[in-house]
C-alpha cells in the first residue's frame, strides 16, 4: 500500500508543523509558587476576572495585557496567564492562536496593520502595504501586516498604526509614518480618524438651542 | 427627514455625559423605568425596527422571546463590526457613546437582564477608550449600577474587547468568544434567547439597533414606524465605500432610491467612470449591477432582487476593476476568517481561493467556473453559521453575472502563460485514430 503523505498543502493553524512529543502529557495548570508573574500583570488580569460572572471570560483581555508586557504571546506569557487564571497553558494557547491580534511569534513593537480588504484594495491598499514594508525594510522594530477589513473604509486606503487609524493614505505617506514612529511623533495628525467629521451633511447641522429633544 | 442617529453627531464634547444630557439624553431611560417592561417591548414591536446588524430580525419580537422568569439573563451588544465595508457603528460609538449606553440600559430593563456586555472588536481602540470613559460617567451618574434611579432595577455593563476575528460578529461565535474561548459558532437551536451567554437567556443586538431605542421611546413606536416603507421602518445608517467620490456614513430613510444614495449622497464613481457592480449590504451580499441602481433601498426590495440589505454597507466597484481580482480578494478574506469548524466552509473557501488563483495564474479552463459554482452551492445552508454562505453568495453571483468576463480573463491569462487556447469540450474532440 502506498503511503499517503498528509498535510502537504500546509495548514492555516500556526505551528501545526512544529515538532511535538506525542508521549508528553498535556501541561497541567502551572503551579503559582514556581511560576513568577509580574505583580502588575497579575493585578490587571485579576481585575479583569472580577468583571465577569465566570472568570474564564477574561482570557482575551488577559492575553491583551500579557502581550503588552511581553511583546507577543510567548510561551512565558501564556504560562503566566494560565497561572493567574487557573487554566492549562493549552487552553490559553488555543485561544491565542485563534485571534489575529495575538502574535504567536516574536515581532517588533511598532505594529502597523494595513487593510487589504475589498474597499481598501479598490483604492490601492495593496500598494500601501508594499510601500509600508519597503519604508520599514530591515528594521526589526516594525511589525507590518496586511490585515482584514478594519472598519474604516471611508478613509480607504488606510492603516492602523499602533491602534490609531490613519487614511486615506498615499504611498508617499508610508515613509512619513515610519519616520514619525521612529521619532516618537504622532503619525500624520491631519489624516487620523479622530479628526474626521461625519460625511453625512445632516449630521453636521449647526447646534440650535431651541430644541430639547434629540429627534 | 431629520437625522435621528446622526442628529448633530459632530457636536463638540458629545462624548461627555453633560452635553448628552443637555440635549435630552437619558430622558428616555427615566421615562422607561416608570413603565412596565411589557409596555416597552410593545413600543419596540410597534416601531417595526428590524435588526441593523445583518439579519434584519425584528427587535421587539426578539426581545419578547426572552423568558420573563426571574433567572440570570444577559444583554450583549454586538460591536464586533467586521463585515467588510461596514463602519457605521464605529462612528456612532466614537461620537455618541451615551446613545448606545442609554439604549442598552433600556433594553436590559425591558428583558430583565442584570448583566450586559459590549463586545467591541479589538481593532477599535479609540472607540473602546471612549466607551470605557462614557460607561464610567454613566455609572457615576447612577444610570448603571444598583437600583438605577430608585427603580429597583440593577445593571452592570462591561466593555469587552475582542482580538481580531470576523467570526466573532456571528452571534454564537461572539458568545463563545465572550466566554473566553475560540470564537466557534454554536449549533442553533437553542437560540441565544433561550440559552446564550453562560447558558442563560441572552438578548444580543447590534450597536445601531440598540442606539435606536432611545429615539423610538422618545418619539413613540408608532410614530417611528411612519418613517421608511412597509416592513422596513425607520432610518438606517449606510456605509458607502469603494469607488465613490464621497465615501462615508449617511443616515437615510429606508426605501430611498439606491441611485440617490450612491450618486446623490456619495457622489458616484470618479468622473468618466461608471458603476460596474455594487454590494448592497456588505461584502457578503450577492452583487447588483448598474441596471439595479433604481431599486429602492429597503429590506424587502433587495430580498426580492436576490440579495440583501445586510449591515447597510454599500461597496461600489467601478469599470476599471477586474471582476476576478474582486472575487479573489473576497474569497481570500473568507478563507482566512473561516473558523474551520464545519467542513463545507473550511474546504469550500480554501478551494474557491485555489480555483480563483488558477484563473488569475492562467492555468484554468472555463470548466473551472462550473466547478466554482457547484462548490458554492454545496456550501450554502450546510454549515452551523453563514460565514461560508457569506462567501458563496457573492462569489456565485459574480460568476453568474460576469461569466463572459471570467471566460475572457481565462483565455487571456492562458495566452500570456503560453498555454494557448482552451481545449475544446470533449464531445467536439476529433476521434483518435488508433
Amino acid at each position: 500500500m502506498t503511503e499517503v503523505t498528509r498535510f502537504t498543502h500546509g495548514s492555516r493553524i500556526p505551528g501545526w508543523d512544529d515538532a511535538v512529543d506525542p508521549d508528553k502529557a498535556p501541561a497541567p495548570v502551572p503551579d503559582a509558587a514556581t511560576t513568577p508573574v509580574p505583580a502588575e500583570l497579575r493585578q490587571e488580569i485579576e481585575a479583569e476576572m472580577a468583571k465577569y460572572p465566570v472568570s474564564r471570560s477574561a482570557l482575551i483581555p488577559a492575553l491583551h495585557a500579557a502581550q503588552r508586557v511581553h511583546g507577543w504571546c510567548s510561551p512565558e506569557a501564556i504560562e503566566q496567564v494560565a497561572t493567574v487564571m487557573g487554566i492549562t497553558p493549552g487552553e490559553v494557547a488555543a485561544v491565542a492562536t485563534f485571534y489575529d491580534m495575538f502574535e504567536t511569534k516574536p515581532v517588533g513593537r511598532q505594529t502597523i496593520y494595513v487593510c487589504t480588504n475589498i474597499s481598501c484594495s479598490l483604492r490601492g491598499g495593496d500598494k500601501i502595504l508594499a510601500a509600508m514594508k519597503a519604508a520599514a525594510e530591515g528594521d526589526a522594530d516594525f511589525n507590518i501586516r496586511g490585515f482584514e477589513c478594519l472598519g474604516a473604509c471611508d478613509m480607504a486606503p488606510m492603516a492602523s498604526v499602533n491602534g490609531d487609524f490613519v487614511g486615506p493614505l498615499e504611498p508617499a505617506d508610508c515613509a512619513q509614518i515610519v519616520s514619525d514612529l521612529k521619532g516618537g511623533l504622532e503619525v500624520i495628525p491631519s489624516k487620523q480618524l479622530r479628526a474626521r467629521p461625519c460625511a453625512d451633511p445632516a449630521g453636521n447641522v449647526a447646534v440650535t438651542s431651541n430644541e430639547g429633544g434629540q429627534s | 427627514m431629520s437625522a435621528i442617529l446622526f442628529d448633530r453627531i459632530d457636536e463638540p464634547g458629545l462624548n461627555d455625559i453633560a452635553v448628552y444630557e443637555k440635549r435630552g439624553g437619558y430622558e428616555a431611560l427615566k421615562k422607561a423605568l416608570t413603565v412596565p417592561t411589557a409596555g416597552i417591548i410593545e413600543e419596540l414591536k410597534a416601531s417595526g425596527l428590524r435588526g441593523r446588524g445583518g439579519a434584519g430580525f425584528p427587535l421587539g419580537t426578539k426581545a419578547s422571546f426572552i423568558p420573563t422568569a426571574d433567572i440570570d439573563k444577559y444583554l450583549v451588544c454586538n460591536a464586533d463590526e467586521s463585515e467588510p465595508g461596514t463602519f457605521k457603528d464605529r462612528e456612532l460609538m466614537q461620537k455618541n457613546p451615551h446613545l448606545l449606553i442609554e439604549g442598552m440600559i433600556i433594553a436590559a430593563y425591558a428583558v430583565g437582564a442584570n448583566r450586559s456586555f459590549i463586545y467591541i472588536r479589538g481593532e477599535y481602540e479609540l472607540q473602546a477608550n471612549i466607551l470605557e470613559e462614557a460607561i464610567a460617567q454613566a455609572k457615576a451618574s447612577g444610570y448603571i449600577g444598583e437600583n438605577i434611579l430608585g427603580s429597583g432595577f440593577s445593571l452592570d455593563l462591561v466593555l469587552h474587547r475582542g482580538a481580531g476575528a470576523y467570526i466573532c460578529g456571528e452571534e454564537t461565535g461572539l458568545l463563545d468568544s465572550l466566554e473566553g474561548k475560540r470564537g466557534n459558532p454554536r449549533l442553533k437551536p437553542p437560540f441565544p434567547a433561550n440559552q446564550g451567554l453562560f447558558q442563560g437567556p441572552t438578548l444580543i443586538n447590534n450597536v445601531e439597533t440598540l442606539a435606536t431605542i432611545p429615539p423610538i421611546l422618545r418619539m413613540g413606536g408608532s410614530e417611528y414606524a411612519k418613517l421608511g416603507v412597509e416592513n422596513s421602518a425607520g432610518t438606517k445608517l449606510v456605509s458607502i465605500s469603494g469607488n465613490v467620490q464621497r465615501p462615508g456614513n449617511y443616515e437615510i430613510e429606508l426605501g430611498m432610491s439606491s441611485r440617490d444614495i450612491i450618486y446623490g449622497l456619495a457622489g458616484g464613481p470618479d468622473e468618466g467612470r461608471t458603476v460596474k457592480f455594487w454590494f448592497p449590504g456588505g461584502s457578503s451580499s450577492p452583487v447588483l449591477t448598474a441596471d439595479d441602481l433604481d431599486l429602492a433601498y429597503d429590506f424587502d426590495t433587495l430580498a426580492k432582487a436576490g440579495t440583501m440589505l445586510g449591515s447597510g454597507a454599500i461597496i461600489v466597484v467601478d469599470d476599471t476593476n477586474s471582476v476576478v481580482d474582486v472575487a479573489l480578494t473576497l474569497a481570500s478574506f473568507y478563507k482566512h476568517e473561516s473558523c474551520g469548524k464545519c467542513t463545507p466552509c473550511r474546504e469550500g473557501t480554501t478551494w474557491t481561493v485555489k480555483m480563483l488563483q488558477r484563473i488569475q495564474d492562467g492555468e484554468a479552463t472555463p470548466m473551472d467556473l462550473d466547478i466554482i459554482s457547484s462548490v458554492q452551492e454545496q456550501i450554502i445552508g450546510n454549515c452551523l453559521c453563514v460565514l461560508g454562505d457569506a462567501m458563496a453568495m457573492p462569489v456565485s453571483s459574480l460568476v453568474t453575472k460576469f461569466r463572459a468576463e471570467f471566460e475572457e480573463h481565462i483565455e487571456a491569462a492562458r495566452e500570456r502563460n503560453g498555454l494557448g487556447m482552451t481545449p475544446p469540450p470533449a464531445s467536439e474532440e476529433p476521434a483518435l485514430s488508433l
